[in-house]
């Protein structure tokens, strides 16, 4: 068995002469709620299309159960669910008829249909015109859509777009039982960090094509070092002393300077220097940013 | 051939509730029923006339065949080729549709021979429903002589006609409806074909056969030249049914092309 559900290897894409995506490298493990996160634009919708082969990527650069997408392409999609932007629903049919019709096409049973209605609390609206439906049940639709056939691997490219809160939270929870208990693998694409940070164990972080990070959650953790932060008096003194001595500069406004934190018997010494030169040290504080901020400082590179 | 089946099944399942497949029953429907109504209301001054019993059958399946071929028809396979793949324009489909495990030529084949299929009923109908109907005629006015000529012949062989020579605008509106996802372009276009075809007919270019929308108008007047003479022994496949047959299978390899490379953005 491969190790990664969905590998990637140097992936690059074009429309034309626009570059879309530069030497990819996705590795989503099998089991993983993988997210995939950057800004709008970045290149996360393509990336997904490619991974379903709607998009034609160039041959043995995708590689999904161990398989290479462009001469595989119909034993792959048997095992993928997906959600592309909005989901795609017929208007005019039911929610049911829209879930009977998959049925049809995936030679699926059609109490199957039922199942799913139940699963993402449509059951009531089984019968209502799908055009009727707000955008959260539209989402809801869509997922029941995705998951119909028992996937292994779900694409599921912003699903909690256009949800309130407690259908985020549903999404949220479901994401989880499917990995949880069925050992599916789910790659979903976001641009708010905060919305997968929760439930996502492994994070690829995108930006104009590139990959600027992949591993763990907790991996992304350890890369938000703590700052120490000092407010002092004539900071440029202050600052050239701090290097003097060894210390390496963050970053430095009018009146404070940022130096990476070690340790608090480490900021007194830093604190007991300053002072000793004369200088006023207003305050000492230890900051962190929150993963929202260090989201945006690795999308924010270039 | 499997996927083929299956992607055809849902294409029929996912127009119910549509326009597109209420048209195929209704337009034959409403047509040969007011056709038969018209008979019926001014039998009178019909049978006043003195037809022989398959004058009387030309006279009264022309009525059909002549609106259908020469103004209805051409506009309905227009919309049927507009409409199958309007359904998948409309509500952002195609994607779901291309991400599904199937043949992306089977699921191109299955929406063509859709609208194939849909054309055949319409005319089918169209010809059960003036044979059912001229013996309905005779029923409610027993002066009429419909019951004394059997048109079947006549009839199977123009709606053989109409449908096969319909087929290579199908292959060319299909195309279109595939391209672009409004509704201007593809009727506009088709628009002015259906009635610069007519003209061209009209006018009696020598190379009208080369214009696939001509093409109805032209199997049509042929069949109503060869009639007086020996009405039963009018071929089929003649000039421009080959023409639209050739035409219909150039265009729908050419379809399948456009399909298998069109993005899906």
């Amino acid at each position: 068995m491969p190790s990664f559900t969905i590998e990637t290897v140097g992936l690059n894409f074009n429309f034309g002469q626009q570059v879309i995506l530069k030497n990819l490298s996705l590795q989503v493990p099998k089991g993983s709620i993988y997210g995939f996160l950057g800004p709008n634009g970045a290149g996360k919708t393509t990336t997904i299309k490619i991974l379903l082969n709607l998009l034609k990527s160039p041959s043995d650069q995708v590689f999904i159960f161990g398989k290479e997408i462009n001469s595989n392409r119909i034993d792959i999609l048997k095992q993928v669910g997906a959600l592309v932007e909005q989901p795609a629903i017929y208007g005019h049919l039911s929610g049911k008829e829209n879930l009977i019709n998959r049925c049809l096409l995936l030679r699926i049973h059609k109490s199957k249909a039922d199942e799913m209605l139940a699963l993402v609390g449509l059951t009531d609206a089984a019968n209502k015109k799908s055009s009727q439906y707000s955008l959260g049940m539209k989402q809801r639709l869509g997922i029941a859509l995705a998951l119909i056939s028992d996937p292994e691997l779900l694409l599921l490219d912003e699903p909690t777009n256009g949800l309130d809160p407690n259908g985020i939270i549903e999404i949220r929870n479901l994401m989880m039982e499917l990995t949880a208990k069925y050992n599916k693998t789910i790659l979903v694409s976001s641009h708010l960090l905060s919305e997968i940070e929760r439930t996502a164990t492994h994070v690829g972080i995108i930006n104009h094509g590139q990959l600027l990070f992949q591993g763990t959650i907790q991996e992304l953790q350890l890369l938000n070092k703590p700052l120490l932060e000092i407010e002092v008096d004539q900071v440029e003194s202050a600052g050239a002393l701090i290097l003097e001595n060894g210390y390496e500069i963050m970053a430095q406004t009018k009146s404070k300077i940022s130096i990476p934190y070690a340790s608090a018997a480490e900021s007194g010494i830093v604190n007991t220097l300053l002072i000793k030169n004369g200088f006023t040290v207003t305050s000492l504080s230890m900051q962190k940013k929150d993963l929202e901020n260090l989201f945006l400082d690795i999308t924010k590179t270039d | 051939m499997r996927t083929l089946y299956i992607s055809l099944i849902s294409e029929f399942y996912k127009s119910r509730k549509t326009l597109a497949l209420w048209a195929a029953i209704l337009l034959p429907v409403i047509i040969c029923g007011l056709i038969t109504f018209g008979f019926y209301s001014s039998s009178e001054r019909i049978i006043a006339f003195h037809y022989p019993p398959m004058i009387l059958w030309a006279n009264y399946s022309g009525a059909a065949l002549g609106v259908m071929g020469f103004l209805i028809m051409p506009f309905y396979v227009i919309f049927m080729a507009f409409s199958v793949n309007n359904i998948e324009h409309k509500n952002d489909t195609w994607k779901m549709l291309f991400a599904q495990p199937l043949n992306k030529f089977s699921i191109y084949a299955a929406k063509y021979l859709y609208a194939v299929f849909m054309i055949f009923i319409c005319l089918l109908l169209f010809a059960s429903l003036t044979f059912a109907f001229g013996h309905l005629l005779q029923v409610l006015v027993p002066k009429y002589n419909f019951s004394q000529y059997n048109p079947l012949h006549i009839l199977i062989n123009s709606y053989a006609k109409l449908f096969l020579s319909s087929l290579g605008i199908l292959s060319l509106q299909f195309i279109m409806s595939l391209f672009w996802s409004d509704f201007l372009k593809p009727m506009g276009i088709g628009f002015i074909g259906a009635i610069m075809g007519i003209i061209i007919v009209n006018v009696g270019w020598k190379y009208a056969y080369f214009i696939p929308y001509s093409l109805p108008t032209l199997a049509l007047r042929i069949t109503k030249v060869n009639k007086g003479a020996n009405p039963l022994e009018f071929p089929v496949f003649t000039q421009e049914i080959w023409t639209s047959l050739i035409y219909a299978a150039i265009l729908f390899i050419v379809g399948y092309f456009i399909v298998t490379r069109k993005s899906i953005k």
